[in-house]
């Protein structure tokens, strides 16, 4: 008999996570954040061409053609859409899955611990997961502008740097590949230069993204565009991200449509776009930020474990 | 040769980098954020045996390397080359002496070696692990010494030295490990 049917956690780490869980609920409730539960799958998939979704048919009894559903690689579209319902501050924890991605940062379905406040910007936001954090043990956030770090990493400006400078710093370290795709070259370099520096027990935040990485978070215009985004990472590796959320509905069809080019000229199946939650926007979203926390990573840097495998009941390899 | 996609790449994996065939040691999916995901990947260089770190953007392809191991018989050397060949297939091979390296220290003729082969030219011979070689030189031994592991050299018929302990013999057969270069046994024929 092989030991194969055995949960990849130790029953330690199990019985933990069920505290940890209560704990965040417990820190939800006392800010009459609400609980909500959205649809695993979905019509739509997500258009990031970062992001592979998986899909599956439903065969109705009343309907001859299969539809095709999407699984979420995020619950973001629905949380959004219950908030321009007006159901004020939510969260949710909930399981995501994102195709081609394995290793031991990764797994294809992980949890995912969401929520969004009413009113706030991702500064507040920032504030309100360091609380959460400290509650875990992570004590002092220190909390740091993207470029700054950058640029002390790299000398370079990743806000202000032309493309080929990047891409030149980029070979320097290593990149065997001839993009010149600038949100490649800069998650390039951060990986290669900024990560191994933010090392150590100690979790940082990181704020200000480049213009070209603002996903769904808003643009600010300085003396060059920022994204209001911002990442929590916690011995080097990203635990959560966070937005001072887009609502303009135009804008945000606009960015669909850039990722459905994107994806096509890298040979990617285009997504069938969110309408609903373009029209949820076009209805109005309030004022609002929001953040998705990897649990499974935050658990696994707390319990100092070296792979995601030791704090999930199974992993994708004995599911 | 075949390419492989990132997809493909775990350790073991021969690769040409740089105009040099390497092997995968170990390969890491790297993803930052909500970004491009990437292969981190260390490799061993075949021909010099050097380590180096390569990032490749995940799906990307990489040429392979004709490698491959095959046990090959020692037959004799040169000088400068030294002549192997494949008992099934009764082709010979030469392998320098860059390929050859420490495991010429260890044979003499007849043994059978692991050879790694790239594009049909050995790369790098390891000896067998063992070997039985003929003492053909050491100062006699103190009478009755035994256990006390006292250690003296001893030229082997390769050329070799290495420690035996105190009782070996001139003459005498020995097994020694190739890997530690350690004395194991006094061996028969």
């Amino acid at each position: 008999m092989t030991s194969d049917w055995q949960p990849s956690a130790s029953l330690d780490i199990i019985w933990q996570r069920a505290e940890y869980y209560k704990t965040i609920r417990r820190f939800m409730e006392e800010r009459d954040i609400m609980e909500v539960q959205t649809p695993i799958f979905s019509n739509s998939g997500n258009t990031d061409p970062n992001l592979s979704s998986f899909n599956t048919h439903f065969h109705s009894p009343n309907d001859k053609n299969p539809i095709t559903f999407y699984l979420n690689t995020s619950p973001e579209f629905a949380m959004k859409r219950l908030l321009a319902a007006g159901s004020g501050s939510i969260y949710q924890i909930c399981k995501v899955f994102r195709d081609h991605e394995a290793g031991i940062h990764h797994q294809p379905e992980f949890t995912m611990l969401e929520w969004y406040r009413l009113g706030y910007d991702h500064h507040q936001l920032m504030d309100e997961l360091s609380e959460l954090l400290s509650i875990f043990g992570y004590h002092s956030v220190e909390r740091m502008l993207y470029s700054d770090v950058f640029e002390s990493c790299t000398g370079l400006h990743p806000h202000l740097a032309d493309t080929n400078t990047l891409f030149e710093q980029a070979k320097y370290y290593g990149l065997e590949t001839n993009t010149v795709d600038r949100g490649l070259l800069l998650d390039f370099i951060f990986t290669q230069s900024i990560a191994p520096a933010l090392s150590g027990d100690k979790a940082v935040i990181l704020f200000d993204f480049p213009a070209c990485q603002a996903s769904l978070a808003r643009i600010r215009n300085d003396n060059y565009p920022v994204a209001e985004r911002f990442e929590l990472f916690i011995d080097g590796v990203e635990i959560a991200n966070g937005f001072h959320e887009l609502c303009d509905a135009k804008e945000q069809m606009s960015r669909f449509e850039e990722d459905n080019r994107k994806r096509k000229i890298k040979g990617q199946n285009e997504m069938p776009i969110d309408k609903h939650l373009v029209n949820s926007l076009e209805h109005g979203l309030p004022e609002c930020a929001g953040i998705a926390v990897g649990l499974d990573r935050l658990f696994m840097k707390m319990k100092g474990c070296n792979s995601i495998e030791e704090v999930v009941t199974f992993s994708y390899l004995n599911c | 040769m075949a390419t492989y996609n990132t997809n493909e790449f775990r350790s073991g994996l021969k690769l040409m980098i740089d105009g040099d065939p390497c092997s995968i040691i170990e390969n890491e999916f790297v993803k930052p954020g909500k970004g491009q995901a990437f292969n981190r990947v260390r490799l061993r260089n075949l021909k010099t045996g050097r380590v180096l770190e390569k990032t490749y953007k995940s799906g990307d392809s990489v040429e392979g390397a004709d490698v491959i191991d095959i046990t090959l018989q020692y037959l004799y050397t040169d000088g400068d080359m030294w002549h192997f060949m494949d008992n099934k297939s009764y082709e010979q091979h030469m392998a320098d002496k860059n390929a050859i390296n420490d495991a010429a220290q260890w044979i003499k003729g007849e043994e059978e070696c692991e050879v790694t082969l790239w594009n049909g030219t050995p790369l790098s011979v390891a000896a067998p692990n063992f070997v039985i070689l003929k003492i053909t030189q050491t100062d006699p031994g103190v009478r009755g010494d035994t256990a006390t592991g006292g250690t003296k050299p001893a030229t082997l018929e390769t050329g070799t030295v290495v420690k035996v302990p105190l009782f070996v013999e001139e003459g005498e057969l020995i097994r020694v490990d190739t890997r530690t270069g350690e004395y194991m046994s006094r061996a028969k024929e």
